[in-house]
C-alpha cells in the first residue's frame, strides 16, 4: 500500500461565521473518483469535526451541498477532484448571495418565503373525470420539475447576488421560482393566472437574460430559454402587445385553454 | 452550558410530525386538512428528505397498462414478496388505497409520465406481476416530494427546518411534547403537543455501504423505543441488489431498479445471464424460461404492446437478486471492482437517456461510464429496513397513546422483504392514515397534556454532555467502527457465531458512545450532531443484531448460512418484537395477526 | 497525517473584495464578442453611409433590400430599411445576453461582479423596457426576409434575359437560409406559433401549432449559432456584392443559358 505515496490535494476552505472568517488550508489524500464533498468529509473526520457543511444524498439529487469551488457555483458532490490540475489549490467557499451561518452553510430561508407567494396549482374543481393528458402536453413542465432546489441559480443571478433585489417592492423572485411559475403556468390543467404577479411582484423584468442561471444548473434545465423567456413573452402578451390583444379580442382566444 | 427551561422557545401544536419526507408531509397535510394546527419538524431543509432519492416509481394497481391488475393482485404480490410476514391488514389497505393516493398526487400537481392514450404510465418492477409503477423518468421521489411540499406550504403547515428532535416527552403514558434543537446554532425548542407522528425514515447509516444519506440515523425508531413503543422485524434489512461499486466515493449509491424494469440485463464476467439460475422454485413459473422469451417481453414492453411472454429473471425480488449477485462475486465471477454487470446499452441510446436520465448523468459524471455505450458495475447496498415501530394498521398508532408512525420508520407493512415501488405508495397511504389517526386522537383529548420539567432537564443534560467532556472518543471514529461491525457480522449472509460476536461488539461500542466527546461550540457543528445521531444508531444496530440472531431461518432479506431454509412451521407466524426493559432490550416472538379467510383465498389458486 | 495548516487571511466574506474568485479566463468570451460586434457595427455603418456599390445587375446587397428610393429622401436608402434588422437583433433574446455581458457588464460573466451595483432596473424602465417589442420587429424582419429571398431568386436571371447560376447567387441563397433559420428560430416567434398554449393535444385542436412549435424549438435551441452565422453571412454577402460592384471580384458564373 505505502509503496508509492498517494497523491495529495490542497484545499483552501472558508472558515467563519459571517462576522469574521478566514481560509484554512488542508491536505487531503486523493482517491479515485473523489469529489470535493468527499474531501470536505475527510477534513471533518480527520481535522475539523465542527466544519459546517450541508449535504444529504451525495448523488446530485437533493441539492444541499451548493458552494463555490474556485469561484464556480457548483454542487460539491458533483465536482470531481480529478478535474483540477495536479497541485492546483482548490478554493471552497459558501455561496455568496445568502447570509452566512457558518463555514460552508448559508441561510437560504429567503427562498422558501418567496415560494409561498406563488399561487399554487389550481385545477378546475368541477373537472372530476380521470385526467387525460398526453405526454407532449407535459414534456415542458417535466423539465422544470427536475429542479432539485440547490439554489445555485439564485446564487449566481446578479440581480440577487449583486443588486440584492430581495426585499420590499423591489423583490425579484429569481430563476428558481420563475421555473416553478413556468411549470404551473404551462400545466395543461392549471387555471390560475400568475402574470400580474410575475410582472408586478416577482419583477420578471429585472431578469436581463444573461443566462448564468442556465450555466450553473446541475439538472441542465434550460432555465432562460424554456422558462423565463416564454414567461416574459406571456407577460408581453398581457402588458406590452396592444395589437395582439386587440386581435385576440376580435377573434377570441383567451389566455387559458 | 445548561439553559433554564423557562428561557427555551416553546411552541404549541395539536400534532407534531417528525420528518418531512413523503410520509411526514402527507401526514402534516392531512392534519392540517382536519383543521388542526400542525408543526412539521425536519433535520434538513424542506424538500431534501430521502424521498427525493426514490427513483423507480410508486406502485399502485391503476391497471392503466396491464388491465388485468387490481388491488388483490397487488396485495398478493406484496405478501408474497414479504414472505407472508407482513401485517395483512396494512398490506390490504396499502393495495386498496394506493391508486387513490396516486390520483390525488396528480390532482395536486404531480406530472407523471403518460401512456399513449393519456393516462398515467406504469412500468414493471421486481416482484410485481403486472406493470404497476407510476413514474416520472427516474426521479419519481423528487416529483412526489415537490408536489407534497408545495401543497403543504400553501396549506399553512408550520415547518421547523434543520431541527432535530432528541426526546419525546410524556404525561404519564401518553405523549405530551418533544424537545429539539436547531442545527443552525444549537438553540433548543420545546414542543407542547397532543400527538406526535414519527416519519423519520430508516437506519441505513449503521452500515458502511448504503444508499442512505446521513439523515438515516434511526431517530424515530430510537425515540419511540425510548418512549416505550415496540419495534418489530428489525432483522429484515433490505440490501438493494444494484448499488454502484466504483468509484469508492459513491460506493453504495443507488442504481434504480428501473434499469431492470426497462430491460437491463445482469451478467457475470463470463457473460452469463446468471439470474436464470437463482429463481426460487415457488415463483419460477412467473418468469421467462430462456433468453428468447425474456427478449420478447422486453421488446413488447419497449413497443408498449401486450405479450404472452413472461418477465425476465432480472425482475425477481430484491432479496433474491442481491443474494445472487453476492454469490456470483464471492465465487469469482464478478466484475473488476467487485460487482456484476448491468447492461442497458443494447437499447436505443435516446430512449435510455429519456427513461433513465439521472442514471445516465450519475454514471457519466461520477464514474466516467456512458451507460448507453457500455455496462454498469453494480453490487448490493443497504437500502431499507422493513422492520420498525409496531403500529396499528388502520390508525398507525403505536403502543404509546398519541405516538404514531408512518413510512420506513413503521414496521409490518413489508414483512420480510419490500417490493420496489411499494415504499413511495406506503408513504402516502400510511402518511395520510397517520395524519388522520393523530388528528382523531388529538381531537379526543380535552386538554393539552403536560410533561415534567425534570424530563426536559435530563434530556438537555444528555444532549450537552459531549460538548462538556474534556476527553472521550471522536464521534466519526465510533461511527466508522459501528459500520465495520455491522457490515462484517450482520451483513447480507448471517451466521450465529458471527452475529454473537457482532452483538458483543455492538454492546461494547454502546459504552464507548456514552463517553463520546466533541470540540467546538453549538453553532452548526456536525460533529456534535453526529454524537446525537450515534445514540440513535446504536439502538438500531443492537436491535438489528439481536433480532437477526434470534430468527433461526432464512426468510426474505434475512439469510442465514446456518439455517438456509424457510421454516414456516416455526417462524412463519411470529414477529420478532423488541421493547425497552430498563437498560436492556427485551426480545419476544409474538404472533402475527391472522389473515381472514376471504384474503386467504387469494393465495389458493396460484 | 498532515496537520491542518492555518493560514491567516482576512475575512473574504461577506465582502468578497475581489470582483470574482474565478481563476479561468472568464473575460475571454465577452471581450471576443465585443470585438466582433464593434467590427460589424463599424463595417455596417460605413456601408450604410457609403450609399454606393450595392447593386450590380440583378445582384442587390442585403443592406439595401428592399430598395426604397424616393424623391424626398436624400440620404442612403439603407437607412430606411436597416433599422428593421438592427431593431430585430437589438431586441433579440440572444443578442441581449451577449451585449448586456460584453458592453454593459451586467454582469460580464457568471459569478463576476457587474459594473455598477446601484440603480439596476433590468428591463423594467426606459430604454430597456422596449425590449418587450421584440415581436413587432420579428413581424417586420420576416417581411424583409421575403424580399431577400426574392432578391436571391432574381439574381438567377440575367438583366439581358436568360438565366445563370453564379457563386454569388449561391452566397445570397445561403444568406437567406441562415437569416431564415435565425428569424424563425426567434424566441418571440416560438411563443407566438405555439408556446403560448398550455395544452398541445388534449385540450384544443392545437396539433398543427404544436408541430410548428416543435420545429421552431429545434431551431431555437441553436439560436446563438443562427445569430452568428447569419450576421457573418449578411456581412459577407454585402462585401461580395460590393467587390463585384467595384470590379474587384466577379460573381463567378458557373453555367448559364
Amino acid at each position: 500500500m505505502s509503496e508509492h505515496k498517494a497523491k495529495e490535494a490542497t484545499l483552501k476552505v472558508y472558515r467563519g461565521d459571517g462576522k469574521e472568517g478566514k481560509f484554512e488550508t488542508y491536505k487531503v489524500p486523493m482517491e479515485a473518483g473523489m469529489v470535493v464533498l468527499d474531501a470536505i468529509h475527510y477534513i471533518q473526520a480527520n481535522y475539523a469535526p465542527e466544519l459546517a457543511v450541508r449535504w444529504n444524498c451525495k448523488a446530485a439529487k437533493c441539492g444541499s451541498c451548493s458552494a463555490e469551488v474556485n469561484g464556480h457555483p457548483s454542487l460539491m458532490c458533483k465536482t470531481r477532484m480529478d478535474h483540477f490540475e495536479d497541485g492546483e489549490e482548490i478554493v471552497v467557499q459558501p455561496i455568496k448571495t445568502f447570509p452566512l451561518i457558518k463555514d460552508l452553510v448559508t441561510d437560504v430561508s429567503w427562498n422558501y418565503r418567496v415560494n409561498e407567494k406563488i399561487k399554487p396549482f389550481t385545477p378546475d374543481e368541477s373537472d372530476t373525470k380521470e385526467w387525460v393528458i398526453y405526454q407532449e402536453d407535459i414534456e415542458r413542465v417535466q423539465e422544470f420539475r427536475k429542479c432539485i432546489e440547490c439554489f445555485l441559480c439564485q446564487n449566481v443571478c446578479h440581480v440577487l447576488r449583486d443588486h440584492e433585489k430581495k426585499d420590499g417592492n423591489e423583490q425579484f423572485m429569481g430563476p428558481r421560482f420563475l421555473v416553478r411559475a413556468a411549470g404551473l403556468e404551462m400545466h395543461p390543467k392549471d387555471t390560475a393566472d400568475r402574470l400580474e404577479y410575475l410582472k408586478e411582484e416577482g419583477h420578471i423584468g429585472y431578469c436581463n437574460i444573461t443566462k448564468c442561471c442556465t450555466e450553473v444548473c446541475p439538472e441542465e434545465i434550460h432555465i432562460t430559454d424554456n422558462a423565463i423567456i416564454p414567461l416574459k413573452e406571456r407577460v408581453v402578451d398581457e402588458y406590452y402587445d396592444p395589437l395582439g390583444k386587440m386581435i385576440k379580442g376580435i377573434f377570441g382566444g383567451g389566455k387559458k385553454k | 452550558m445548561t439553559s433554564s427551561i423557562e428561557s427555551i422557545e416553546t411552541v404549541e401544536h395539536d400534532v407534531i410530525v417528525v420528518g418531512a419526507g413523503g410520509a411526514g408531509l402527507r401526514a402534516a397535510i392531512e392534519v392540517s386538512a382536519q383543521g388542526l394546527s400542525v408543526g412539521l419538524v425536519c433535520k434538513s431543509l424542506l424538500g431534501k428528505a430521502h424521498t427525493v432519492m426514490a427513483e423507480g416509481g410508486v406502485a399502485a394497481a391503476l391497471a392503466n397498462v396491464d388491465p388485468e391488475d387490481g388491488w388483490q393482485t397487488h396485495f398478493r404480490d406484496t405478501m408474497n414478496g414479504g414472505k407472508k410476514l407482513n401485517n395483512w391488514r396494512m398490506a390490504q389497505l396499502h393495495a386498496q388505497e394506493a391508486p387513490d393516493r396516486v390520483k390525488e398526487l396528480e390532482r395536486w400537481g404531480a406530472v407523471f409520465d403518460r401512456t399513449k392514450d393519456g393516462k398515467i404510465l406504469q412500468r414493471a418492477f421486481g416482484g410485481h406481476k403486472w406493470k404497476r409503477l407510476c413514474h416520472v423518468g427516474d426521479r419519481t421521489g423528487l416529483e412526489m416530494i415537490r408536489t407534497l411540499q408545495d401543497r403543504g406550504v400553501h396549506q399553512g403547515i408550520k415547518v421547523y427546518m434543520e431541527c432535530t428532535i432528541t426526546k419525546l416527552l410524556k404525561d404519564g403514558d401518553k405523549i405530551a411534547g418533544a424537545l429539539g434543537y436547531y442545527r443552525e446554532d444549537g438553540r433548543l425548542i420545546l414542543f407542547k403537543t397532543k400527538a406526535v407522528v414519527l416519519a423519520s425514515g430508516g437506519v441505513g447509516k449503521i452500515y458502511s455501504i448504503t444508499s442512505n444519506s446521513w439523515e438515516y440515523t434511526a431517530d424515530g425508531q430510537s425515540l419511540a423505543y425510548e418512549a416505550g413503543a415496540e419495534l418489530i422485524d428489525m432483522e429484515f434489512v433490505q440490501f438493494h441488489p444494484t448499488g454502484m461499486v466504483w468509484p469508492p466515493g459513491v460506493r453504495g449509491l443507488l442504481v434504480t431498479e428501473g434499469v431492470r424494469g426497462e430491460g437491463g440485463l445482469l451478467t457475470n464476467n463470463k457473460g452469463e445471464r446468471f439470474m436464470f439460475k437463482y429463481l426460487p422454485e415457488s415463483t419460477r413459473h412467473e418468469f421467462a424460461a430462456d433468453e428468447k422469451e425474456a427478449k420478447e417481453w422486453i421488446d413488447a414492453a419497449i413497443a408498449g404492446q401486450k405479450t404472452t411472454a413472461r418477465r425476465p429473471p432480472e425482475l425477481s425480488t430484491r432479496d433474491n437478486v442481491a443474494r445472487a449477485i453476492y454469490t456470483e462475486v464471492k465465487e469469482g465471477r464478478g466484475s473488476p471492482h467487485g460487482g456484476v454487470f448491468l447492461d442497458i446499452s443494447y437499447q436505443d441510446s435516446d430512449r435510455v437517456r429519456k427513461k433513465l436520465p439521472s442514471m445516465y448523468h450519475q454514471f457519466k459524471e461520477l464514474a466516467d461510464v456512458d451507460i448507453t455505450a457500455g455496462p454498469m458495475e453494480v453490487g448490493p447496498t443497504c437500502h431499507y429496513i422493513m422492520g420498525g415501530i409496531k403500529v396499528d394498521a388502520d390508525t398507525a398508532q403505536s403502543k404509546v397513546p398519541g405516538l404514531f408512525a408512518a413510512g420506513e420508520v413503521a414496521g409490518g407493512m413489508h414483512g420480510a422483504n419490500r417490493l420496489g415501488g411499494n415504499s413511495l405508495s406506503d408513504l402516502v397511504v400510511f402518511g395520510r392514515r397517520a395524519g388522520l389517526g393523530a388528528s382523531e386522537y388529538a381531537k379526543g383529548l380535552s386538554a393539552m397534556p403536560k410533561f415534567k420539567d425534570s424530563d426536559v432537564q435530563a434530556a438537555i443534560d444528555e444532549l450537552d454532555a459531549p460538548l462538556n467532556r474534556t476527553e472521550g472518543p471522536n464521534p466519526y471514529d465510533l461511527h466508522k467502527k459501528m459500520n465495520e461491525i455491522m457490515s462484517a457480522h450482520v451483513g447480507i449472509f448471517r451466521e450465529a457465531s458471527e452475529m454473537k460476536t457482532g452483538v458483543e461488539k455492538v454492546r461494547e461500542l454502546k459504552k464507548e458512545i456514552a463517553k463520546v466527546r466533541v470540540g467546538g461550540g453549538k453553532k452548526y457543528n456536525p460533529g456534535w450532531h453526529l454524537c446525537r445521531d450515534l445514540k440513535n444508531l446504536i439502538v438500531a444496530a443492537e436491535a438489528v443484531a439481536i433480532s437477526a440472531l434470534s430468527r433461526e431461518e432464512s426468510r426474505g432479506a434475512h439469510s442465514r448460512l446456518d439455517f438456509p431454509n424457510l421454516e414456516d412451521e416455526k417462524w412463519g407466524h411470529v414477529n420478532t418484537t423488541l421493547s425497552k426493559d430498563g437498560d436492556n432490550m427485551k426480545l419476544e416472538h409474538k404472533q402475527l395477526p391472522e389473515m381472514p379467510d376471504d384474503l386467504k383465498k387469494l393465495f389458493e389458486n396460484k | 497525517m498532515t496537520e491542518a495548516q492555518t493560514e491567516t487571511k482576512p475575512g473574504q466574506r461577506p465582502s468578497h473584495p475581489d470582483i470574482t474568485q474565478r481563476k479561468d479566463a472568464w473575460w475571454g468570451e465577452p471581450a471576443t464578442i465585443a470585438t466582433v460586434f464593434i467590427s460589424f457595427i463599424i463595417y455596417a455603418t460605413y456601408r450604410v453611409f457609403e450609399n454606393n456599390y450595392f447593386e450590380s445587375g440583378n445582384f442587390l446587397s442585403p443592406f439595401y433590400s428592399p430598395k426604397l428610393v424616393f424623391d424626398w429622401w436624400k440620404f442612403s436608402p439603407a437607412i430606411l430599411i436597416l433599422w428593421i434588422p438592427a431593431g430585430f437583433r437589438t431586441t433579440c433574446y440572444y443578442y441581449r445576453k451577449a451585449y448586456y455581458r460584453s458592453f454593459f457588464m451586467t454582469p460580464p460573466a457568471c459569478a463576476v461582479d457587474p459594473y455598477g451595483k446601484d440603480g439596476y432596473t433590468g428591463e423594467t424602465k426606459f430604454p430597456f423596457v422596449f425590449q418587450n417589442l421584440h415581436r413587432y420587429f420579428f413581424y417586420l424582419a420576416a417581411l424583409v426576409l421575403i424580399f431577400l429571398w426574392y432578391d436571391a431568386v432574381v439574381s438567377l436571371f440575367k438583366p439581358e434575359g436568360g438565366m445563370q447560376l453564379s457563386v454569388l447567387s449561391i452566397v445570397m441563397f445561403a444568406n437567406c437560409f441562415f437569416l431564415s433559420g435565425y428569424t424563425f428560430g426567434c424566441h418571440a416567434y416560438r411563443h407566438l406559433c405555439g408556446g403560448s398554449l398550455d395544452c398541445f393535444s388534449s385540450c384544443t385542436k392545437a396539433k398543427t401549432r404544436f408541430k410548428v412549435w416543435e420545429f421552431v424549438t429545434k431551431l431555437n435551441e441553436h439560436h446563438m449559432g443562427w445569430a452568428w452565422f447569419s450576421l457573418f453571412s449578411v456581412a459577407l454577402t454585402d462585401l461580395y456584392i460590393r467587390q463585384v460592384c467595384t470590379g474587384a471580384a466577379s460573381p463567378i458564373v458557373l453555367f448559364q443559358f
